[in-house]
């Protein structure tokens, strides 16, 4: 599987899919101490995603998720990669201020919606997103 | 992205490495978003005085490294601190000590000193019409609606990178074309402009408007513009409100025809007495009676006008032992009070005047054990899960009289 996707941040991330199928806000969403998700009425509460390439229709609620991620890309303790399929400025806003103070990459990709389908919990994917060539490619381990 | 030469220069440095580095930023939102261009702004407000953890103050600090100066006039929203009375804020050394340099470290950009959330009750109100990059949730919803300037909902990093470049990406609520009523909530009965009335209103707008830009038809004038204030900052909290509609009140709607831009409600509510009464329940999660820790107003900071209704209210006033009335204001406000007589009063009353920060956002309370009642939607919204208090919402008056009898009493709710 070869996936064209469009790229918000650059990067190149492996990781096995953590897929949501409700978004998840990080503000209130998401713990950067464990990794893991802290919203109680999310489908997914309580599950590890840090290292994990997070698949998500879009992204959700307050522009404080935006603090939220990049702390967590500072401490590792965030997502590998995300991928999304409706462009998310405050996801891309947390992203590129880790990448710049940081150097440490969460790469964000936006792909079709048919695309998206094809993703599975689990599956294992390279994310790589860098000038000329964007696309989630399965790496099939 | 359509760039002007000048802003293409900032791009690649020709403006200093801290304005490029900020550019870098807002281009990237502004392709998220599908800006086709930027705009210039009269002003900003940042809220990025909150400390969220390292990252808040490497950014800063790393804009004030590369010697960064803001390109529009920047009001500060609230930080952790209150810098003129540090003995209120307890906390972890650690925190206070970052949150403090967080402060500080946005006036080296030359922010204002401000530290308010209330930025349009001060000497850096907008203009009807202005172009500004707000944060702050009941800032951006009362520029909009009670004044008319254009600000989109603003947040972390992208307020401070808009103030660097002095401009924002021209799209949503900076242009005409998206500024229009979609959904209309009919108010029926409401004849006294009270206060409670118009954060019930408010609290149902929030709630229910989904995304949608809500219109008001039937909203009785209101006393001042504090009303406004508290509709807007509940309709902030209980929902995503950024704009909102009052027929014959808000400045771009004094006709409903003006409220819809010649278009037509995609959906209508109505809203009965007892639809506002169960909005104001809600906000509640203590019973009448519950023995009361302390009362809490200002939120959204408390104005000049806010402060004098207070006044003669505490005459003869005394809280019951064990009860802490605390009220939120910024530093401007609060040396207007200290200057026309007011303060001394509030003083003499035991009263706690709270400024730069807010009691929900960081740690003021001394008890958290109980049942605090506040006249503010918002505060009642967030203190319950910021705090773990229980909240009692009623007015202004119940407040005080509740503060003096030591248990929540309240007349009618509405």
């Amino acid at each position: 599987m070869n996936l064209a996707a469009r790229c918000l941040v650059e990067g190149e991330a492996e990781g096995a899919v953590a897929l949501l199928s409700i978004p998840l806000s990080f503000w209130g969403g998401f713990d950067p101490a464990s990794g893991r998700v802290i919203d109680r009425s999310h489908p997914v509460f309580g599950a590890e995603i840090a290292g994990r390439v997070l698949a998500m229709p879009s992204g959700r609620g307050s522009s404080s998720a935006s603090s939220v991620l990049a702390e967590a890309i500072r401490r590792g303790t965030a997502p590998a990669a995300i991928i999304l399929t409706i462009a998310d400025p405050i996801i891309t806003v947390g992203a590129i201020v880790a990448r710049k103070l940081y150097g440490k990459a969460c790469p964000v990709v936006v792909c079709d919606a048919a695309d998206f389908e094809r993703l599975s919990e689990g599956m294992r994917v390279r994310v790589i997103a860098r000038e000329g060539l964007c696309a989630i490619v399965a790496t099939g381990v | 992205m359509r760039l002007t030469a000048f802003e293409k220069d900032m791009a690649a440095g020709g403006q200093g490495a801290a304005a490029a580095f900020a550019m870098d930023i807002l281009l990237r939102f502004g392709e998220a978003i599908g800006a086709p261009a930027l705009l210039e702004i009269a002003q900003a407000h940042v809220d990025g005085c909150l400390y969220h953890g390292e990252v808040s103050l490497d950014f800063v600090e790393r804009l004030v490294a590369e010697g960064g100066r803001v390109r529009a006039p920047t009001t500060l929203n609230v930080g952790s601190m209150d810098l003129l009375h540090p003995e209120l804020i307890g906390g972890a050394a650690a925190l206070r000590s970052a949150g403090r340099r967080l402060m500080e470290a946005h006036l080296a950009l030359g922010c204002e000193r401000s530290f308010t959330c209330a930025p349009y009750q001060t000497r850096f109100r907008p203009r009807f019409g202005e172009q500004i990059a707000w944060g702050e949730s009941n800032a951006i919803v009362f520029a909009n609606s009670a004044i008319g300037a254009r600000t989109n909902r603003y947040g972390d990093f992208i307020d401070l990178c808009c103030a660097m470049t002095g401009r924002a990406p021209a799209f949503g609520l900076h242009l005409d074309a998206n500024r229009k009523g979609e959904i209309l909530f009919r108010v029926h009965d409401a004849a006294e402009a009270t206060d409670t009335l118009y954060v019930a209103i408010g609290a149902i707008v929030g709630a229910r408007s989904q995304g949608r830009i809500p219109v008001i038809e039937g909203l009785p004038p209101p006393r001042s513009e504090d009303q406004l204030k508290a509709l807007g900052a509940v309709a902030a909290s209980t929902g995503s409100v950024a704009l909102f509609h009052a027929i014959g009140i808000t400045p771009e709607a004094p006709t409903y025809r003006d409220a819809f831009g010649g278009g037509e409600p995609r959906q209508i509510i109505e809203l009965s007495s007892a639809d506002l009464r169960d909005a104001l329940a809600k906000l509640s999660t203590a019973p009448e009676g519950a023995p009361l820790v302390a009362v809490s107003l200002g939120t959204p900071h408390f104005s000049v006008g806010e402060f004098q209704t207070l006044a003669p209210l505490l005459s003869g006033f005394r809280a019951a032992p064990g009860v802490e009335v605390y009220v939120n204001t910024g530093r401007e406000t609060y040396a207007a009070i200290a200057g026309n007589g007011l303060l001394a009063g509030l003083e003499a009353a035991g009263v706690i005047v709270v400024t730069d920060t807010c009691t929900y956002v960081t740690s003021i309370l001394r008890k958290l054990d109980g049942v605090v009642m506040t006249n503010s939607g918002k505060w009642a919204h967030y203190a319950p899960g910021n705090l773990g208090v229980e909240v009692a919402f009623g007015s202004l008056e119940d407040c005080i009289a509740s503060a003096a009898a030591g248990r929540v009493v309240r007349s009618a709710l509405l």
